[in-house]
This record gives structure tokens, C-alpha cells and sequence, in this order.
């Protein structure tokens, strides 16, 4: 593996987890945990894996990306303003009234955005509806969707495994950004739906299970994904919420809640740090 | 008048004619093909027809995933199941970003029969219509049916349309019968009240019609097969021109048709408005017509309700 190109990951993977960080600082709320957690997934997906561009949102030959995890958008929309879809300065206005950044993804609002996704379970779905589409038409691109642990807990989203294993949807990527926690504390507590690689296997899937924070292995991932015919795959990503900023770091209480000034000082010092010694 | 026949029947061979002409139709369904009649498609088409398994919330994701990639998706179950189930799937995977899937939902009302009440969904107009931007359609006949079917194909953006398990008359067989959402058809002029049906309520009204007509009273007949957008301007002509109104549906009181011309009427001209349907009652077991008759959905109950309103207009 190139490590200039994974260096140069791990930096836009930092400035994502600042735009994250600043947008929902900015908007007074949202959700800066599993934004965090998902952040070099997202530098990875945008910046290496998906065949996508920003001056044509609506190519059909695209890849496509659902956030099924949809309050995860700070680290999207950082992650999608870094590439080039929209001013960067737009994160300042994320949950404003009349923004293009919508406390959760809008593919209406924000062009770029492949699905509006929020009430969880259901972007996983559509993203099936694509690669079945793609599989209709004969089009190569593939499709990527993230949905979360907590997530997880909805019935929807077993529907939606048991699909794209039954139409070997093998243009189909799921990661599971496996953070661990969820609003009323850890997954294990709350209701456990741990552990996936076996669940997953069971319904005819292949996984790979990898650090999500770390680039070579997201890479690797992506890669063995593509080469795997006749079923679906998932990459169970093992994850820290909070990731990058010390005192957020798995703590379930910062899944839904905004920095005051002090913390966002913080927390912008602490990523700016790690960003200079990379 | 021909044969009976069931607008589910009619959707399924409507979904056959249209999917020879439109490459980009695709049918989903959850386990119920044979009872929805997309049957008729996949035998047809079958590489074109997926079944999803009793699993109505994944199916409509699937569609609105393929709608965001251009096809043109079809999605069936019963109407309890689709708006009833489905609702925050519909809401905010297919209503919210505005795309073009056809929810085709079969089995709605009492008629459904002795499947009972959890399988007769009397709420699907009401839950459907406060959703932005869904248009909204209970055809009342096989040729009405197959007309929606078309017209849904070709507007751009999310439909729903409930179709029925029994067989009904043909009704709309005339020459000049013209099909356009959100345009109701005003099917007789009267001068005395106005009755607003839609589905296979309509037959009854135009009974109810002649049945006034013996004891003197005319009434004008529209078939309201569209709902959302509702047809505001027929709807004001009617209550300026009849001064006395009454709906009937085969759907609960609250909130389907009966609510969306009483919304209209009452914040433009405000005349006497008396909703005949499904009392606030859950269904029961029963043959669909046994159950028609229990709940007065027929032309006897339409007239107690004319009766009513024209004591209410004669009131004012």
C-alpha cells in the first residue's frame, strides 16, 4: 500500500472530524459521536472508493453512497464539502433554517446526497433498490451504504440482509460502523445484536471484519469487497465513538450533544494536533 | 353492464399491458402476488417481478431505491400493510425525497371479508393524504383502475392507489369517460344535494340517485376517484349549485374523503357536509357484501344520509 496516500487519507480523515466537529458545534446540536466513529470510512470512501464526481451529482453511471445512519451527516457532509460538493462554509449553517445541510441528509436539499435518510433501518433498504437497479440495467457501478449499531436493532435492517443475500446482490457493500454504543449506553446493555460477522454469515453474506480507523485495512476492504461474486458483502468495522477527540471518546453521552466554546477549543486543538504531527 | 370484476383484477393485467410499453416498470411484492394480482405481471415479465417476502418495510425501501435509480417501481401488498405498516417507510423514504414509486395497494375497506379486521383497512385514504406530495386515488371500476395505473405511470413522483378484493360493475363504460388526477367526474346534475363517492361507493350513489329521484329529490353524482390533490374547484361548484353535500366511502369517517371535502367546503362555502363510510368501527369476519350491508355501505344508507342533509340545508 502507498503510504503517501495513507497519510494523506489520515489528514482528510482529521479535517472531516473538524468539519464534523465545527458543524455541529455551529448548529447547536447534533450528533458528534458516531460522526466521529465513521470519519475515515467516510475519507476513504470519498476520497479513494467511490466513482464519483462532484460536478456530475446525478451521473448515472455513479457509485452511490446511503448514510443509512443518517445523523451521522456532520462527518458526510464535512467528508462531501472536502470533495468538492458544496462551500465548506455551509457546515457553519448545518441545522440552520433555509441550509443546505439538514439535521439529517436530504437528497432533495443537497445534491450529492444519493438518499434522505434518518429513521433508522430504512437507507439500507434503498441501497439494495439501487444495486438491484444496477443489476437491471447492466450498469457497473457499485453501492455503499453505512448504517450503526444501534441501528441495528431495527427489524428493517435483517429485511434488508435477508434481500440482497436472496438477489446475490454482490454490487452491494454494507459497512457497520461498530461503535459500541448508542444513546442509553453501550449496545451490549441496551439490547445486544452483537455479534454481526456470524449473524451476517448466517443469512449468506460475506464479511470482513477490520479496525475502522485504520486506512490500509478500509482499503483492503473495499478492495476484497469488489472481488467477491454472487453475494453481498459487509465490513464490520470496529469503531470508537468519539473518535479523535479525547473527551468524547467512548462516552454514549456525546452520541447526540453539541460542545459548548470551551470543548469545541478543545477538541479543535486536540484534531489540529494530531493532524501537524501526522 | 358487463361482467363483475375486481380492481385488483384490473391492476394486474393493467400492470401486464403497461410493462410491455414501459421497460422501466418493475413489480414488487411481499408474498401476496397471487391476492394482489401482480401475478399477472410476473408471469409475463418475471425477470422484472421481485418478490420480497413477507418483509412490506425492506420492499418499500428497495423501491425507492430503484426509484432514485430510474425505474419505475410498483410495489404491492395489502393496503393495511402498505399504509398502515409502512408508514414511516412511505413517509420518509418514498414522501420525503419526493420519488417516483406507485404504491399499489389492494385489499383496502370492510369488503376485504372474512379475513377480519386486521386485514381491512379502513385508514389508508387518511393516512396516505397528510403525507406532501403523494397523490392519492381509490378508482371505483375495472376501467378506472386500468386508467390510475396509467396515469400513475406517467407522473413523476410517489402514488398511492388502493384498489378492492370483490368484484364490481362496470360503471365507467361510456364513450366520453375521461381519466386525469385530481379531476373528479361529475356523473349526474342535480339541483337538490350533491353525493361525493369514490371506489365502490360510487355504484351505490348512482342507485341512491334514482332512488331520490322516486321520492322527488335530484342529486348530482360525482365520482371522486382522486383524493390527493382533491378536485377543490368541482367540489365548491357542487356546494354553490346544490347546497347540501354528502360523501360516502368505504373507508372510517375520519379523515378520507369525507374529511377532505368537509376541509374544502368548510373554509370556502360552508354548507351542510354529512360523511357516510365506515363508522369509527373496526371491521369484522363476514363475506365482503354480508359486511357492505352491516355497515350500511349501500344505497339505502347513502339516502338515510341525503335525508339528513336536506333537513340540515332546510335548517340553515
Amino acid at each position: 500500500m502507498n503510504n503517501d496516500k495513507i497519510l494523506e487519507l489520515k489528514k482528510i480523515a482529521t479535517d472531516i472530524r473538524l468539519g464534523a466537529v465545527e458543524a455541529v458545534y455551529s448548529g447547536k446540536s447534533g450528533h458528534p459521536g458516531g460522526a466521529l466513529s465513521a470519519s475515515d470510512i467516510l475519507a476513504c470512501l470519498y476520497f479513494s472508493e467511490l466513482r464519483i464526481d462532484p460536478k456530475k451529482p446525478r451521473d448515472p453511471k455513479r457509485d452511490r453512497f446511503v448514510l443509512s445512519k443518517g445523523h451521522s451527516c456532520p462527518a458526510l457532509y464535512a467528508a462531501m464539502a472536502l470533495r468538492g460538493y458544496f462551500d465548506i462554509k455551509e457546515l457553519k449553517n448545518f441545522r440552520h433554517l433555509g441550509s443546505l445541510t439538514q439535521g439529517h441528509p436530504d437528497m432533495k436539499t443537497m445534491k450529492g446526497i444519493d438518499m434522505s435518510a434518518g429513521s433508522l433501518g430504512q437507507g439500507f433498504s434503498t441501497a439494495c433498490g439501487m444495486a438491484l437497479a444496477a443489476k437491471l440495467n447492466g450498469d457497473d457501478y457499485r453501492t455503499y451504504a453505512m448504517i450503526g449499531d444501534g441501528e441495528s436493532q431495527e427489524g428493517q435492517i435483517w429485511e434488508a440482509t435477508m434481500f440482497a443475500a436472496h438477489y446475490k446482490l454482490d454490487n452491494l457493500c454494507l459497512i457497520v460502523d461498530n461503535n459500541g454504543l448508542q444513546i442509553d449506553g453501550p449496545v451490549k446493555d441496551v439490547m445486544n445484536v452483537m455479534p454481526y460477522p456470524s449473524k451476517f454469515r448466517a443469512f449468506g453474506w460475506n464479511v470482513i471484519s477490520i479496525d475502522g480507523h485504520n486506512i490500509e485495512e478500509i482499503l483492503n476492504a473495499f478492495e476484497e469487497a469488489k472481488t467477491v461474486k454472487g453475494k453481498p458483502t459487509v465490513i464490520v468495522a470496529k469503531t470508537v465513538k468519539g473518535k479523535g477527540v479525547s473527551f468524547m471518546e467512548n462516552q454514549a453521552g456525546w452520541h447526540g450533544k453539541a460542545p459548548n466554546e470551551v470543548q469545541y477549543n478543545q477538541a479543535k486543538a486536540e484534531l489540529e494536533k494530531y493532524k501537524s504531527e501526522l | 353492464m358487463a361482467d363483475k370484476i375486481a380492481t385488483r383484477e384490473a391492476y394486474g393485467n393493467a400492470l401486464a399491458e403497461f410493462g410491455a410499453k414501459y421497460n422501466d416498470i418493475v413489480v414488487l411484492d411481499a408474498d401476496l402476488a397471487e391476492a394482489t394480482k401482480t401475478c399477472i405481471f410476473k408471469k409475463k415479465f418475471p425477470e422484472r417481478f421481485f418478490d420480497c417476502g413477507i418483509a412490506e418495510n425492506n420492499m418499500f425501501g428497495v423501491a425507492a431505491g430503484l426509484a432514485a435509480s430510474g425505474k419505475i417501481p410498483f410495489a404491492s401488498t395489502f393496503a393495511m400493510f402498505a399504509a398502515g405498516r409502512s408508514f414511516d417507510q412511505v413517509r420518509n423514504s418514498i414522501g420525503y425525497p419526493h420519488l417516483n414509486v406507485k404504491i399499489c395497494a389492494t385489499h383496502g375497506g370492510v369488503s376485504v371479508g372474512e379475513d377480519g379486521a386486521t386485514h381491512q383497512c379502513c385508514e389508508d385514504m387518511a393516512l396516505m393524504r397528510t403525507i406532501p406530495g403523494m397523490v392519492v386515488m381509490n378508482p371505483s371500476d375495472a376501467i378506472e383502475a386500468r386508467c390510475a395505473v396509467e396515469a400513475a405511470i406517467n407522473y413523476d413522483g410517489p402514488v398511492y392507489v388502493r384498489f378492492g378484493r370483490l368484484p364490481v360493475s362496470v360503471i365507467n363504460d361510456n364513450e366520453d369517460y375521461k381519466f386525469e388526477i385530481g379531476k373528479g367526474v361529475k356523473l349526474f346534475d342535480g339541483t337538490d344535494v350533491t353525493i361525493i363517492a369514490n371506489g365502490l361507493m360510487v355504484e351505490q350513489a348512482l342507485i341512491a340517485r334514482e332512488m331520490l329521484r322516486e321520492d322527488g329529490i335530484s342529486a348530482s353524482v360525482v365520482n371522486m376517484h382522486t383524493i390527493k390533490p382533491i378536485d377543490k374547484e368541482l367540489i365548491i361548484a357542487e356546494a354553490q349549485q346544490t347546497g347540501a353535500i354528502v360523501t360516502t366511502e368505504e373507508h372510517n369517517i375520519i379523515g378520507g374523503l369525507g374529511g377532505a371535502v368537509a376541509e374544502v367546503v368548510s373554509e370556502v362555502c360552508p354548507v351542510p357536509v354529512v360523511r357516510h363510510g365506515v363508522p369509527d368501527q373496526f371491521g369484522k369476519s363476514g363475506a365482503g357484501k354480508d359486511l357492505l350491508e352491516h355497515f350500511g355501505l349501500n344505497a339505502k344508507g347513502i339516502v338515510e344520509k341525503v335525508k339528513i342533509a336536506l333537513n340540515l340545508k332546510k335548517m340553515r
